[in-house]
């Protein structure tokens, strides 16, 4: 499979083109001939943390890598950061805003869904500063 | 099921997806949530909501679901229709309510995701 990187920017609290880069990113895998079952689960968690900065980050950079045996996401942005990682990633913890929870989002179930969808994954955030979400999953 | 029998039974209007009637439903998901349909939804899978916002569209695109179902007789806006025509996505409104739409195609043959498990692990 050829190698590739490409890098898209993300818009916080733009719900109108919330999720445009995901669909962007699963129509590049489709084209390169990945699995149905792996493009599934990248998209999944290209979305996820797409719509996590949208909702609650600030200006994202998006970076996809795909080598011969890995894709690599990563889902960047300079918002207000995590306080508590490990709460973050607790089925069920949310700090949505009723809003955000009237289109569907703020189960608490999108970096839970991260999780189970990738192979491996890297947070770093540190409040006021950002936070990166480095998503790996493996090609067969 | 096909996708025909299926706008049969919930009396829906269709539409998108009018070249798409033959297509075979194989389980049915009702979900406001987005994240239950990412992780539960997929190929083969209708998509029974009560949601009709732009996110619906996307979310379903992304998990590969095979089409949507607007129930208690939401209608979505133009864009959001335009958005189910780009991606190919067939998508019904249904005067019956999520509760009433299940039952009857349940009744009529179709079973939940349970034995369709879309995520590993
Ligand atoms: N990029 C981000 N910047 C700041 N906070 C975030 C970011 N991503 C996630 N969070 C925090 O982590 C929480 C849990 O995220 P998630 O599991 O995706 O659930 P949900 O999106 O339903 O709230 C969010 O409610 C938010 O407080
Ligand atoms: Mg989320």
């Amino acid at each position: 499979m050829a190698e590739l990187e490409k890098t898209y920017t993300v818009k916080p609290r733009d719900f109108i083109r919330a999720g445009e880069v995901s669909i962007q990113i699963q129509s590049l895998l489709k084209s390169m001939g990945v699995t149905p079952d792996i493009v599934r689960r990248a998209s999944v968690c290209a979305y996820e943390s797409e719509m996590n900065i949208v909702m609650y980050g600030g200006e994202g950079t998006f970076t996809l890598r795909v080598d011969q045996d890995m894709i690599m996401i990563r889902a960047c942005d300079d918002g207000p950061g995590i306080d508590d990682i490990e709460l973050a990633f607790q089925e069920g913890y949310s700090t949505a805003t009723p809003e955000y929870r009237e289109i569907g989002f703020g189960a608490g179930m999108g970096l839970p869904n991260i999780k189970k969808n990738s192979d491996e994954i890297q947070v770093e955030s540190h409040k006021g500063e950002g936070t990166c979400l480095v998503i790996y999953i493996k090609i067969n | 099921m096909k996708l025909s029998e299926i706008i049969t039974i919930l009396e829906a209007d269709l539409l998108n997806g009018h070249d798409k009637l033959d297509m075979e439903i194989v389980a049915g998901f009702g979900s406001d949530l987005m994240s239950d349909v990412l992780n539960r939804a997929t190929d083969g899978v209708l998509l029974l909501t009560g949601l009709t916002n732009v996110q619906v569209i996307r979310s379903a695109v992304i998990s590969a679901t095979t089409a949507v179902v607007f129930v208690r007789g939401k209608q979505p806006c133009d864009d959001i229709i335009e958005q189910a025509r780009k991606h190919g996505l067939p998508i019904m409104v249904t005067p019956f309510t999520m509760f009433t739409a299940s039952g009857k195609l349940y009744e009529g043959g179709l079973r939940g995701i349970e034995n369709r498990s879309a995520a590993k692990h």
